[in-house]
């Protein structure tokens, strides 16, 4: 089964909820996709990395074969490429590595190097398989490394299935921030979607959001609502409305907040905490520890 | 001199966005005529800088009178020698009087994208 955890905005308990659905599983893999700013990895302290580059692909000209016919530069839907002073450049940030541009060059003058953007690291934690995706500073798409990330995760699961057939496999990710298209690529191919809100005017825009892509792409969603002091009625009437299952309700606890601040797993340091996500993860069918 | 000049629908206000403007406004100094085309980047998904640069480029300018520019389009404008200027005024036609009385000064700033994939 697969598990992705996601919010509107930044803050609100992804990887809070990732890390310790993870940890209380009998068996989890948890890829962090959240790749320009990856957590996950600071709670696990994995053991054991081994690490993996990831590149895209970027056109390269063979100058002495290009005639200036532009159809490379007219084909680019993302108007990655220029013609200028009789010659072809290409902006490697706005190139989505699509090849096209290699597949309509009359003169076969194009061909694609690998760029690096990113790299995977690949740990464990006691019962938990850590994958985390990292992307480079400065780069403006972290789609190869979160494919890259999913890929490792779904390597780890036919693993897993051939060693032990009788735990069903749970798998976690911890996607970025927001609703775009890096929180697509991330929850692609999950099987349902946890969607971590805050019982705030703002949480609650953020959380509509997310629900909205969800959504589109048919995946079953669940809510966990953090920070849970009061009821935020327009929230809460906004689930009951459209039967989204309320999955936890994580309360707004000091305790809670200074064992993430030290980079404790909450679950692991305390027994109250432990419960909680145990039942969360009972909820969505896993296999609990 | 062959001066470029994003504008509005009403094809005489100088336009607040380089690369998604509606038109751009292209006046030729040596014989005194002026030509508004419509820009072929106005709708791009992205990258409507860079096209809009290219466009530009392609119309033989070699100046653009604008009142922001990005980073990846001023590239390409510099690559190909075209002088930026930072437009003063409200109209087109303003613009390019204070351009050939040397009232404008070059724009130095250049933002980095709005690419709305983050």
């Amino acid at each position: 089964m697969k598990v992705a955890v996601l919010s509107g905005k930044g803050g609100a308990g992804k990887t809070l909820i990732a890390v310790n659905l993870a940890a209380s599983a009998k068996k989890a893999i948890y890829i962090d996709c959240d790749v320009e700013e990856p957590n996950g990895r600071l709670f696990f302290k994995p053991e054991n990395v081994r690490t993996k580059q990831v590149h895209t692909l970027l056109p390269e000209f063979d100058i002495s074969k290009c005639t200036g016919c532009r159809k490379c530069v007219d084909f680019c839907h993302f108007n990655a490429l220029i013609y200028i002073k009789d010659k072809p450049k290409v902006f490697s940030e706005v190139c989505h590595a699509c090849g096209g541009c290699g597949l309509v060059c009359p003169e076969h003058a194009i061909s694609e190097v690998e760029r690096p953007v990113g790299h995977l690291e690949q740990g464990t934690h006691r019962n938990v398989d850590v994958i985390t995706g990292v992307l480079n500073l400065g780069e403006a798409s972290g789609i190869p490394v979160i494919r890259d990330a999913l890929k490792a995760g779904e390597a780890g699961e036919a693993l897993a299935a051939k060693n032990d057939t009788e735990t069903d496999s749970l798998t976690v990710i911890d996607c970025p921030p927001g609703s775009a298209c890096s929180v697509m690529e991330s929850i692609s191919d999950a099987d349902c979607c946890l969607l971590a809100a805050e019982p705030t005017a703002f949480g609650f825009h953020n959380f509509r959001m997310v629900y909205e892509l969800a959504s589109l792409l048919k995946k079953p969603c669940g809510v966990i609502i953090n920070k849970m002091d009061a009821p935020y009625e327009p929230l809460e009437a906004f689930l009951q409305e459209h039967e989204i299952p309320v999955l936890l309700r994580i309360p707004y606890d000091m305790k809670l907040a200074k064992l993430a601040a030290r980079g404790f797993i909450a679950c692991e340091a305390d027994e109250a905490f432990a419960s909680l996500f145990a039942e969360l993860l009972k909820k969505i069918g896993g296999a609990v520890r | 001199m062959k001066i470029a000049i994003p504008v509005d629908e009403d094809q005489v206000t100088v336009c607040a966005s380089f690369g998604r403007a509606p038109y751009y406004l292209f006046h030729d100094t040596e014989t005194n005529t002026t030509e508004v085309l419509e820009n072929p980047a106005a709708s791009a998904e992205g990258g409507a800088g860079i096209k809009a640069a290219q466009f530009i480029v392609d119309q033989k300018s070699t100046s653009l009178i604008t009142i922001r520019c990005g980073e990846n389009a001023a590239e390409v404008l510099q690559a190909a020698e075209i002088k930026i200027f930072k437009s003063e005024g409200v109209k087109a036609d303003e613009n390019i009087s204070a351009l050939k009385e040397g009232k404008l000064a070059e724009l130095t700033h250049f933002h980095a994208g709005y690419h709305g994939i983050r």
